[in-house]
């Protein structure tokens, strides 16, 4: 199971306030 | 730690997943570099709804300690919002199903201080303090919980 970041953050917050759900950060220099 | 399938489903129940990539976002993880104060990689931040930082992992861990600390952190988040029953099940998820990480340690003090918290009971308390005197006893957790007995 793959996991889908977002990578529209501003968005990613938004979304997070309105469904009061947490949200994951992941500060990334893997190879994408 | 990410392509672990017991992580991602974790993510997937209790999180809204981001990410920023220090080429490919490169203005996003200036930003939000600076906001968080995130100067390595990987630096993985759980935040609850409001942006509040909760809970911080930095650098790489093997998929066990990965999940035990996402667990860990999604506890925090549950604890800061006085969800007791919730917050207290995470962090005893951590050591009873991951209990040779580093987090397992932590999550045990913090179901002490979760039960507390919850019933102002302070047999709670030392149950914990004795929990951790055959348990993780060479940790800080224990050192802390010492008090209690």
């Amino acid at each position: 199971m793959e996991i889908r970041f977002r990578h529209d953050v501003d968005r990613a917050f938004a979304d997070a306030k309105q469904q009061n759900k947490p949200i994951i950060l992941d500060f990334s220099a893997a190879p994408m | 730690m990410w392509p672990d399938d017991r992580v991602s489903s974790f993510v997937a129940e209790n999180f809204i997943p981001a990410r920023v990539h220090v080429k490919d976002d490169a203005a996003a993880f200036r930003q939000y570099g600076e906001k968080y104060t995130a100067q390595w990689t990987p630096t993985i931040l759980e935040l609850d709804s409001e942006g509040v930082e909760r809970h911080r992992i930095e650098g790489f861990l093997p998929a066990d300690d990965f999940l035990a600390q996402l667990i860990l952190g999604r506890a925090r988040i549950a604890f800061q919002e006085q969800s007791w029953e919730e917050a207290a099940k995470l962090f005893r998820r951590v050591y009873e199903e991951l209990p040779e990480t580093d987090a397992a340690a932590e999550a045990l003090y913090w179901t002490g201080v979760t039960r507390y918290k919850d019933t102002n009971d302070a047999s709670a308390l030392k149950e914990t303090a004795r929990a951790f005197s055959t348990r993780y006893t060479d940790t800080s957790w224990a050192k802390k919980a010492s008090v209690w007995t």
